[in-house]
């Protein structure tokens, strides 16, 4: 009896700092501390209490205007401008191939995929679209019109030009 | 007054013709009774034929509800901005009363031959997947995807509505007729089979 009061004791004894605590601060989902003021919209999934439910952000509608992006450099894989919901890449069927091999294009109208992606390691240009440039997704990606949630101060190649220091002799 | 006497005077009649025993039973009787049994086994043949024409008579076999039905939860047709959802016999059973019972007959005959004797793991349906969905293909392209326009039509589209990539598909091949929905839109509530050697409808080479 004695000792049963005495383990009792002693596990109380034990939990108070872990008492003290959940009651001073919570426990915190935390996926690191708050950094500094990010630009953009505030993380859903940043610190707080685990027991506490927030509401799910609005998802971030797709854009698919079928209107071609930029592309911030010569070699960036474009960005898909179109819906891709459900279209299917594995061994059976490359549904973006229907529209985008070479042999298909005349009927889609689609921009075929450039000799690039018939080209292996080796730089040997295949007679079919080359197993690494199998899985477009990999690269080509659509968009939403979410926000950055992380600013960028990438400016492209002619926006570096403009603003560099004129060099000696160039008029 | 009259007419009432001649009328009860006819029923009499009448009646008296219907009780006139037959062999065994009164003509009245073979007569009624043949009428229940008609409405009986009609409504009853009806009933069953709308119960196995839902949703969960054609998941009740766990082949239908492992594969089809998990894949088409995935996909538009089952959750979408309209609220609307395609069901299996949406999409797989024609209106038609007479179109209804062939596709049964034929149904029947998946049913019992296919699923029940050879397709009972995952990868004999993925086995015979390809010649299952080529028997839809042939179906949905011999009735113009009438399935399919059970919902949509070519005629209720509004093409300004969607995107120039579809519009311009629509305009070229839908709407003059050339093809019809399956061509282009294949896989659209599955997950597709080998598709070797089968061409886009877009593609002048794709069978018309
Ligand atoms: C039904 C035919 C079709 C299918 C299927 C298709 N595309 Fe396209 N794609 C087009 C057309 C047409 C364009 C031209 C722009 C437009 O109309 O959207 C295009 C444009 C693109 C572009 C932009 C090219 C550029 O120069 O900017 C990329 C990248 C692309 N598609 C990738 C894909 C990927 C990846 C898939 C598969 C997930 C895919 N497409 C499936 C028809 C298709
Ligand atoms: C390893 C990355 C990678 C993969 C995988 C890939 N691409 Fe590309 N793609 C690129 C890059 C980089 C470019 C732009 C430079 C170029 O043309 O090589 C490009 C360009 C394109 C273009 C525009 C071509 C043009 O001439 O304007 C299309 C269309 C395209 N890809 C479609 C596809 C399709 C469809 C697939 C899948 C079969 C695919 N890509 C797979 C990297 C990739
Ligand atoms: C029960 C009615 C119904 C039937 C039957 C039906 N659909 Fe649909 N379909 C819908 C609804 C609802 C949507 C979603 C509309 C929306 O909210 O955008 C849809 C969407 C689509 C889309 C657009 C997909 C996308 O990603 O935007 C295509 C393509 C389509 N259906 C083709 C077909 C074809 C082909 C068939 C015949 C095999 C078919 N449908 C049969 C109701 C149906
Ligand atoms: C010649 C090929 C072709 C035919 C025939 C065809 N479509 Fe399409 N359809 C397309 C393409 C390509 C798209 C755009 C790409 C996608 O959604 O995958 C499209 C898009 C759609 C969309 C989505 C529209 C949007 O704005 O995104 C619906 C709905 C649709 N089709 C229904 C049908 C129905 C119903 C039929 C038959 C009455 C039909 N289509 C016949 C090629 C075709
Ligand atoms: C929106 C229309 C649509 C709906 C809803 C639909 N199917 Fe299908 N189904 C098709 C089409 C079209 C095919 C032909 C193959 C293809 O294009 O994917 C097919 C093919 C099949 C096949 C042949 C094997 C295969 O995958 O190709 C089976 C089995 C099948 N469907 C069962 C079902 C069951 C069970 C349901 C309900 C859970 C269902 N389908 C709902 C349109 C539909």
């Amino acid at each position: 009896m004695t000792s049963r009061i005495l383990i009792a004791a002693l596990v109380l004894t034990a939990a108070i700092p872990a008492l003290l605590m959940g009651g001073v601060s919570g426990v915190v989902a935390a996926d690191g501390k708050p950094g500094p003021a990010l630009s953009g919209p505030v993380v859903s999934s940043g610190p707080h209490p685990i027991t506490l439910d927030r509401p799910a952000e609005a998802t971030n509608r797709e854009i698919v205007d079928d209107v071609k992006r930029v592309r911030n450099y010569a070699d960036q894989p474009p960005l898909i401008p179109h819906a891709v919901r459900d279209y299917q890449i594995d061994l059976n069927v490359n549904k973006c191939l229907t529209c985008h091999d070479r042999r298909n294009v005349e009927g889609s109208q689609a921009p075929m995929v450039s000799v690039t992606h018939f080209q292996d390691r080796d730089g040997q240009t295949l007679g079919t679209v080359s197993p690494r440039r199998y899985f477009c997704t990999q690269c080509h990606v659509p968009q939403t019109d979410a926000k950055p949630i992380v600013g960028n101060r990438f400016r492209d190649f002619d926006a570096v030009l403009s603003t560099a220091p004129a060099k000696e002799g160039a008029k | 007054m009259a007419i009432t006497t001649a009328i009860r005077n006819a029923v009499a009649a009448c009646w008296r013709v219907f009780a006139r025993p037959s062999v065994h039973y009164s003509l009245g009787f073979l007569t009624l009774g043949g009428f229940v049994a008609g409405v009986l086994f009609w409504g009853g043949f009806n009933t069953a034929l709308e119960a196995s024409n839902t949703e969960a008579f054609c998941i009740s076999c766990h082949e239908m509800r492992d594969n089809p039905y998990e894949e088409l939860k995935q996909t538009i047709h089952f959750t979408n901005r309209s609220g609307v959802r395609a069901s299996c016999p949406d999409c797989h059973v024609p209106h038609q009363w007479t179109d209804k019972i062939a596709r049964k007959m034929q149904a029947s005959k998946e049913v019992w031959g296919k699923i029940f004797g050879t397709i009972d793991t995952r990868e004999k349906f993925l086995d015979k997947r390809r010649e299952l969905a080529e028997h839809e293909w042939d179906r949905l392209k011999a009735n113009n995807s009438l399935e399919c326009r059970n919902c949509h039509s070519a005629e209720s589209m509004d093409i300004t509505k969607q995107n120039p990539r579809a519009v311009k598909m629509h305009e070229t091949f839908l709407f003059t007729g050339e093809k019809t929905c399956i061509d282009c839109h294949k896989g659209i509530a599955h997950r597709l089979p080998d598709m070797h050697g089968i061409e886009p409808g877009w593609n002048a080479s794709a069978v018309k």
